[in-house]
């Protein structure tokens, strides 16, 4: 059988899966959304002690207001960093509780939450900015505990000692409801 | 016997043999049919979609459903504007059909496999943050919790 002309008709074929298929692999910032409140619970929620709470927020400018000062965004990530490791206790800061982790022992948990609000104005450009230097000082700081008690990076631990290291450095990122700040767009 | 030897023999370059050919490509094809999957939908919104750092992989695509907001393609502002649209399966829709292609999506999936749903909200970097709030709200509602907010990979 003359075989030359099968090479042309697998060509045919690579093309068509080239031109109707995508390759890369979808990438991003995954997030939980907190569930839709109850009416009556909600009052209690906000009563979480000042201190665990930093406000950061994105105006329409994409200005950023962490806690209470204007910053700028290189800054956020040790901003954020220092509110979650409080070096010196200051009482200003997020208080720690001390915890039985499984497998590790106790460890001082810091019980900081990181409160993100946006105006409708805000650029998704700038969300996603801010959202980013947030995971990768969650992200640093369990690379500094694994560093520490692993004496690894935290991508290179185990299955279970990344358990581990989760529960050491939880991640709390909480969207806040959104504020409606006038429908201008 | 006429066919060998002789004087007459004439030097004949043999020809590539290109049966070996067909065997590489079949190759080729193997591994882009492996490799990629295929496209659903046809994009009906230009996204480009922000950078970000600490970006994660998405675990299941088969359970993902995508939800892509930005401004229409050239060929549609005649149609619709230049206004920021949200674009689920094939068609434009407001943020109330949301719920609809939430349940629709979460029938098509097995049952034990509900949980681990995904939302992707791919975004332009120019969108305003109010539609993506009244989505994030929509999804609340249909508790689909699980979200990704697309981003590709980008050096700092």
């Amino acid at each position: 059988m003359n075989t030359s002309s099968t090479a042309d008709i697998a060509f045919l074929l690579l093309c068509y899966f080239l031109m109707t298929t995508t390759m890369g692999s979808q990438t991003g910032l995954s997030r939980r959304l907190p569930p839709m409140p109850d009416k009556d619970q909600k009052v209690e929620d906000q009563k979480v002690n000042r201190r665990n709470i930093i406000q950061v927020k994105i105006n329409s400018a994409d200005r950023i207001l962490a806690g209470s000062e204007p910053i700028d965004i290189s800054q956020l990530k040790d901003k954020i960093k220092e509110f979650l490791t409080n070096p010196m206790n200051d009482p200003n800061l997020p208080e720690k509780e001390v915890q039985d982790i499984e497998g590790f022992g106790e460890y001082p948990v810091s019980k900081g939450i990181i409160s993100l609000q946006n105006d409708r104005g805000t650029s998704y450009q700038a969300y996603i900015a801010v959202q980013n230097e947030l995971v990768k000082a969650v992200n640093e700081l369990r690379d500094d505990f694994s560093r520490k008690n692993y004496s690894k990076v935290f991508s290179q631990l185990t299955e279970e000692q990344q358990g581990i290291v989760k529960k050491a450095v939880p991640q709390f990122i909480s969207e806040a409801e959104p504020k409606d700040v006038g429908r201008r767009r | 016997m006429s066919k060998f030897g002789g004087s007459n023999n004439k030097k004949e370059v043999p020809s590539m043999t290109s049966s070996s050919l067909s065997d590489i490509v079949f190759m080729l094809l193997f591994f882009f049919m492996v490799t990629t999957q295929m496209r659903e939908t046809e994009n009906k919104v230009i996204v480009k979609i922000p950078e970000a750092s600490e970006v994660v992989k998405l675990e299941r695509k088969d359970l993902n459903s995508y939800i892509n907001i930005g401004t229409p393609i050239k060929s549609l502002q005649a149609m619709y504007g230049t206004e920021a649209r949200i674009q689920l399966n094939d068609s434009f829709k407001t943020t109330d059909d949301i719920r609809d292609f939430i349940a629709a999506e979460r029938e098509s999936k097995s049952e034990q496999d509900r949980q681990f749903m995904t939302t992707s909200i791919r975004a332009d970097q120019d969108v305003r943050m109010g539609i993506i709030t009244d989505v994030k709200q929509e999804l609340r509602r249909c508790s689909a919790l699980k979200i990704m907010y697309s981003a590709r990979k980008g050096g700092k």
